[in-house]
This record gives C-alpha cells, structure tokens and sequence, in this order.
C-alpha cells in the first residue's frame, strides 16, 4: 500500500532572522501532504519566500528543524535535496539550448544518453514545447521560457517542487493560461508542489490548500474555498478577496449571532468568529457579492445607502456607496440586472445575512 | 507586384524617409565631428606619417638622386666605373657646399660602419680633387675604403628611394650585400629576444590579472552596493594616481633597501646579506604591470559578473550540481565574455608598456617598448624605432582581429 504522506515536508518550530534583530518567519509550524499543491500567499516581507528558501536550502533556519520525507534537512546542502526548483525570472542557463538546460540535471546524475533523451522528449511533450530543443533561451518567449523552467524542474523527477513567484513576469492573459497548465502537470504527476506567489486569484485557481503569511506567521492554513468564505481574521479577510468593512464594538453575543454596534452608531447583526464577549471591539467583514440590492427576503441587517460613484467594468459594475459611515463600501452589480437605473447620489436599500458578515479581530 | 509606398502628401516614402532621417543623421555626424578632427589630425595621420619612416628614404634619395640613377646600370659585381664615380663627386660636392653631407654620412653609415669618418674625410678632401684625372682612384687615395666594392654597394642601397630592411633588423636579420637574408650575428641579436620577452610579459601579466581579478569582481558583483562600492574606489584608486607615482612607490617597496625587504628581513624570513632581487628584473617589471593593469581586468569581468543572476547558481545546485560543478559549468562560461574582454585590454596595454618597465625593469626586465624608445632617442634610428612600433602594432591588430573573431567586439563592456 502507497499511502501518502501528511507530513512529507514538516516545519518545526522554525524562525528565521537575517539581522539578529528582527525575525522574519516566526515559530514557523508547517505539515505539507505528499502530492498536494500548496501555496504560501502573503504580500512581500511576509515570510513566504524566506520559507521556501529555507526548504530548498539556500537558506538556513536559525531555529527549528524542518523535515522533508521523514529526514531532517538542515544540514543538507541544496545539491544533495533533490528538490526541483522553478524561479522567480526562470533561471534559465543563457549559454545552453532548451534541451541542454534540461540535460543539466539529468547529466548531474549521471543518467546515460538514451535515457535523457527519451526523459527530455517526454518533458518537453507535456509541457507542449517539442521543436524547441535547439533553441536557446533568448529566443523563447516569456511564456516558453517559464515553460522551460518548468520543464527543467520536473525532468529529473523530484518528489518535491518548489515555485517561486513564477509566473509573476507574464502578462494576463498568459498568467491565467499558465495556471491551469500548471494544475494540470500537477494533478497528472501527482508531484508535490510548494508555490509561493502574492496573487491571490493564482492561488486560488491552483492550490489545494494556501497558507497565507502575514508578518513571519501562517494567519490561516485551508483551501481556497474555505479561505475565501471563512476568513479567520481581518487580515486574510481583505487580503484575499474584495471585502467591506465595519469597525465597532460588540454590544450582545450570543452562539451564531452577535449585536455590534458600529462606530457610526448603527447595529449589525454579524456572525461572531473572533470575538467572544461583549465590550470587545470587533472588525465585520461583508464580501460586496453577499450584500442584495433592494432586497425584499427576510434579512437581519437591512439599511439604505447612498450612491457615490459607478464604474462600468464590462460583466459587472462596481458601486461605491456611503453606508453606515463607510465610504468605501463597495457593491458589483451583475450586467445581467441592468434594468436597475442607478445614479450618482441615488438612495439604495441593501440587506445582508448575519451570516455572511463576519465579526473579525480589531 | 508591390506598389510603390507613398506618404499622405503624395511623395516616396522612401524618398521622404531619406529627407527626415538627413537631419538627424546631420546632427549625429556634427556631434561626433570635433572628436573626429581631432582624431584624424592629431592621430590617424601623425601616425601613418611616422609609420612611413619606417621605410621611407627619400631625403636620402634626393641628396643624390644622380649618383643613385647612375648605379642603377652598374651590377655591382666589379668596382664602380666613373660615371658614377664622377656623378658621386660632384653630388658630395654639392652636399658639402650647401652642409648636408653631414646627414649623408650618418644615413650611410646605418647601412655600413665606418661611412661616417669615410664621408667627412672625403669631403675635406674634395677640393684637392682633379677633376679631369681619375675619380675612383683619387677617392680610393683619400680613403683606401673607397677600394673596398662594399662601400659602393652599400652607397647604391642606402640611396634607395625606400627600403624594407627595417623590418628585417627588426627580427634581427640583416640583408648582405649579395642579397641573401642571413640572422646576425648572435652576440648582436637582441631584438627577438625582446620581442619574446614582451610577449611572455603581456601574457604573463594578463594570466596575473585574471587569477587576481577573478575572485575580487565576483565579490564586487555579489556584495551589497555600499559595501562593492567601497572596495571599487579600493581597485579603482590605483587609475586616480599618476603612473609615475605608482611606479615609484613600487621602485620603494621593492628596492633592495626597501620596504618588502626590510620587513622580511626584520622577520627572520630572508637573511641581511642575500636580500631578494625584486627589481631591475623580470620580477619588478611582473609585479608592477600586474597591479598597474588590474582595474583592466577588474572593470570588463565585474560588468559582466554582474549581469550574471544569482538565481542561475542557485537553479544549478537545486538540480543537484555541487557548487563546483555548478560554478565550472554554468557560472564561468558566462564570464567568458568578460574575461575575454580584460584579457584583451590588459594584453594590449602590457605589451606596449614603456614607464614600468624602464624604471623597475632594469636591464633584464625591459620591453620591446623601451627598444623603441632607445632607438627614438639614442640611437636616433628612427625607422628602425617605427618599423619595430609598426610590427607592434600590426601585432596588436592581430589580437584584436581574432578576439572580434572569436568573442566579437560588440561583446566588449567596461562597466
């Protein structure tokens, strides 16, 4: 029986300073799954490429061990992990043709001809770049060039492959196309794969599961869906997603359901997550897509907006109104419903679950 | 069939192209043209002209444009007739009268010894001349050299118009009068051993300046900015200080009484009385040049290092290359570019060197440069001084024809 592994790559209780100052990744604690996808999504100087770093070996932990397959790594140097690694700006060897930049690290391992021939063709097939062995790398696109990489990565059959921000230099287009081939390799190899990126809507489409990073710790660690619709606390709320928030204090909590009064004096009834007693001051957190426009169900929180600014965006619009002192709240209103006239300084009603808004930390 | 691609106003685009891109090609050609003037009067035709002494004698010609037509009949396998005997007479004649005999005798003399005192006592003598008696045997009288067919024959050679033999004494040849190219003889030779010395210099001094410079632009290109910054005006400051300083502080540190000697003497390591010879000597003149031509090494080999991304070293050992094959494989091949480049310019640079050379070299550590000079100054032989500056430089242009062969100029970066 080929069970996998929960625990194929391990932190433990890992910290990371550069200084002697500040830490960098704190008390990192970390289980990755043999064969999952599983991307660490944070903005930039929060721990998340240090991490991976640290796991490919280039740098060391100053705390803490970190455990690949069973072994710990620390004192293994980068070139004896076996870990494929696909860079930030592709690395691709300038001087070396496609084929012999995926010949290096095969020719490392002493493999015989044949053989990396027969491993290049079948690289390069899957990743649909065949007829471009001769070329170098100055001659591909950017898009080929990260196929290359990836390429290059994946030949010498690592269990384990880290992606550092490799799709960041790619224009739109390309980037969401190069996600899906991404997660595709990954579900037909079964490889397990590291990513770190600060898009969030790449890691979204990509990953198994995210570990969003802020300031050296994981905030929260769960798959995307869960991640977008339960966020456990304020920073993952607007850091993924769009988000509308509410500061206020809790007047009345209750299990499932919490009266908070707003700072502008209002009270929303909201799901308490991060708050457990009343006198506590609490973030809520609405996505604009929960929030229904002249809503005529039953709604626990149901107030009337006014209309600041419309900005067309094709398949929907987006509508900044005031509401409840808040500015910026923002709603999207499908283009399907364009029968609704709305106008600038126009009054709105809107209405919302208490359970879709979200009583975060302050 | 294409048609003809005309702009909105009805004229050829091909035409109409020319016109806007005159002006600016105008403006480029004006910009470019004072350094271009410059160049060309105070650089590309000194230089030709000097080049041209190397084989040029027309002054020579012209002294004795006669005597010269004259021998051009006599074969030169028996003495002169008088023709030219008597052409040759009233020729010195001239000369004497108008004090250019002089040069004659010194131009006569590079192609045999002994012309000097021969021309200047032949011509105190001229007036004692008979001129309707025999002049060959009146010359033979005043100087029995005049009996010897060499000195005819060297006085037809020397009176050539041009001549290529510079270039043989180069190599340290020597044309007979017969005509046949023979070596000269050994205890003369010292040309080839300067030319080979220069050589083993120049390329010793570059391989110096690679070992050296490798490591230090790698450290320059991977070192946070404040810190690479600092130690470039540590490799850079050498450039800021006169040649002549830094050859001098060398000739300090390194003299027998110097400093390096000193304090290995006073640390036991070398005794008083056999102080090490780091001067007037190949060994100055290697020491010098190399910490003289650093920065040319440094400054090609660090722009270049720093193109290189850090990542590639990095994507290398993550596909499991140790950091030596990494480095072997993947690092120094892109530094071919740069390494190329500084060995050109420090090969270049070495193998013309004249300061250094002259004053820490000594007689054992000079160069084909300070033969040059010698010649310029001393001995006052000017071809020979720019035929050997020409073989010079001919050679310099080999180098850089084959680097533009090999690398390509436009591969070239300082910086």
């Amino acid at each position: 029986m080929n069970s996998k592994k929960s625990d194929f790559v391990k932190f433990e209780q890992v910290d990371k300073s550069y200084d002697g100052k500040e830490l960098v990744v704190k008390g990192l604690d970390l289980d990755i799954a043999e064969g999952e996808f599983l991307t660490l999504l944070g903005p930039s100087g929060s721990g998340k490429t240090t991490t991976l770093m640290m796991l490919a070996g280039f740098e060391t932990p100053t705390n803490g061990e970190i455990y690949f397959d069973g072994r710990p790594i620390n004192n293994i140097p980068p070139h004896k992990r076996g870990i494929g690694m696909v860079f930030q700006n592709y690395a691709l060897f300038p001087h070396l043709s496609v084929y012999e930049n995926l010949a290096f690290p095969l020719k490392v391992r002493k493999v015989d001809k044949s053989e990396i021939e027969e491993r290049i063709n079948k690289t390069l097939k899957m990743v649909s770049l065949t007829g471009f062995e001769n070329r170098m790398p100055a001659q591909l696109s950017g898009g080929q060039q990260q196929r290359v990489a990836v390429a290059r990565a994946l030949v010498f059959d690592p269990k384990l492959v880290l992606m550092d921000e490799p799709l960041g230099a790619l224009d739109k287009n390309l980037r969401e196309s190069m996600q899906y081939e991404l997660k595709h390799i990954h579900e037909s190899l079964g490889v397990t794969v590291v990513y770190v990126t600060h898009d969030q809507g790449e890691a979204l489409t990509m990953s198994n599961r995210i570990a969003v990073f802020n300031d050296g710790k994981v905030q929260q660690l769960s798959g995307p869906n869960e991640l977008y619709e339960t966020p456990v606390n304020s920073f993952v709320a607007s850091f993924i997603g769009e988000n509308n928030t509410f500061t206020g204090t809790v007047k009345e909590i209750a299990s499932g359901s919490a009266k908070i009064e707003t700072d502008s004096g209002e009270t929303i009834v909201a799901n308490p997550i991060a708050v457990s007693s009343s006198g506590e001051k609490s973030r809520i957190s609405l996505r604009p897509e929960r929030v229904s426009i002249d809503p005529n169900e039953q709604l626990e929180n149901k107030f009337t907006s006014e209309i600041r600014e419309i900005i067309y965006h094709g398949d929907h619009t987006r509508v900044r109104v005031n509401l409840l002192g808040n500015d910026d709240f923002i709603l999207k209103v499908p283009n399907a419903s364009s029968d609704l006239k709305l106008n600038v300084g126009d009054k709105l009603d809107l209405g919302w679950s208490s359970h879709d808004c979200r009583a975060l930390d302050y | 069939m294409t048609a003809e691609i005309r702009t909105s106003d009805g004229e050829l685009l091909s035409v109409k192209l020319k016109k806007v891109e005159r002006r600016r090609r105008t403006t480029a050609f004006l910009l470019a043209a004072p350094l271009l003037f410059f160049i060309v009067f105070a650089y590309v035709i000194p230089i030709f002209q000097m080049l041209g002494r190397s084989i040029d004698n027309a002054e020579m010609n012209s002294f004795l444009t006669e005597t010269h037509e004259v021998m051009q009949t006599w074969d030169g396998s028996e003495m002169p007739g008088e023709d030219v005997t008597s052409t040759f007479y009233y020729e010195l004649k001239t000369a004497v009268e108008n004090k250019y005999h002089g040069k004659i005798a010194t131009r006569l003399n590079y192609e045999k010894g002994g012309f000097t005192s021969l021309i200047k006592k032949t011509s105190r003598k001229l007036k004692n001349f008979d001129e309707n008696a025999n002049f060959l045997d009146q010359f033979i009288d005043v100087h029995k050299k005049w009996g010897d067919i060499e000195y005819w024959l060297a006085l037809k050679r020397g009176t050539d118009a041009y001549h290529f033999r510079k270039y043989l004494t180069t190599f340290d040849y020597e044309q007979k009068f017969d005509g046949s190219i023979e070596r000269i003889p050994e205890k003369l030779r010292i040309n080839v051993t300067l030319w080979l010395r220069t050589i083993f210099v120049a390329v010793g001094v570059t391989f110096c300046c690679f070992i050296l410079a490798y490591p230090i632009s790698h450290l320059l290109s991977v070192l946070p900015t404040r810190y690479s910054n600092l130690l470039m005006i540590c490799v850079l400051l050498p450039f800021w200080t006169s040649l002549l300083v830094r050859t001098s502080s060398w000739m300090v540190l390194l003299q027998k009484q110097g400093v390096l000697n000193d304090t290995l003497v006073s640390l036991g390591f070398v005794a008083d009385e056999s102080r090490l010879e780091l001067m007037y000597n190949m060994t100055g003149t290697f020491i010098a040049m190399t910490q003289i031509l650093l920065p040319f090494m440094v400054l090609p080999l660090y722009s270049v290092m720093k193109t290189i991304s850090p990542s590639l070293m990095r994507a290398a050992t993550s596909m499991g290359a140790t950091p030596f094959h990494a480095f072997r494989k993947i690092y120094f091949p892109l530094t071919y570019a740069g390494i190329s480049a500084g060995s050109i310019l420090v090969f270049v640079l070495a193998i013309g060197y004249y300061i250094t050379p002259a004053l820490v070299g000594g007689a054992k550590g000079i160069l084909i440069s300070n033969r040059i000079a010698y010649h310029m100054q001393q001995s006052l032989d000017w071809s020979l001084a720019t035929a050997m500056a020409t073989v010079l430089l001919i050679a310099v242009l080999v180098v850089y024809w084959l680097y533009n062969k090999i690398v390509g100029i436009d591969n070239m970066r300082l910086g």
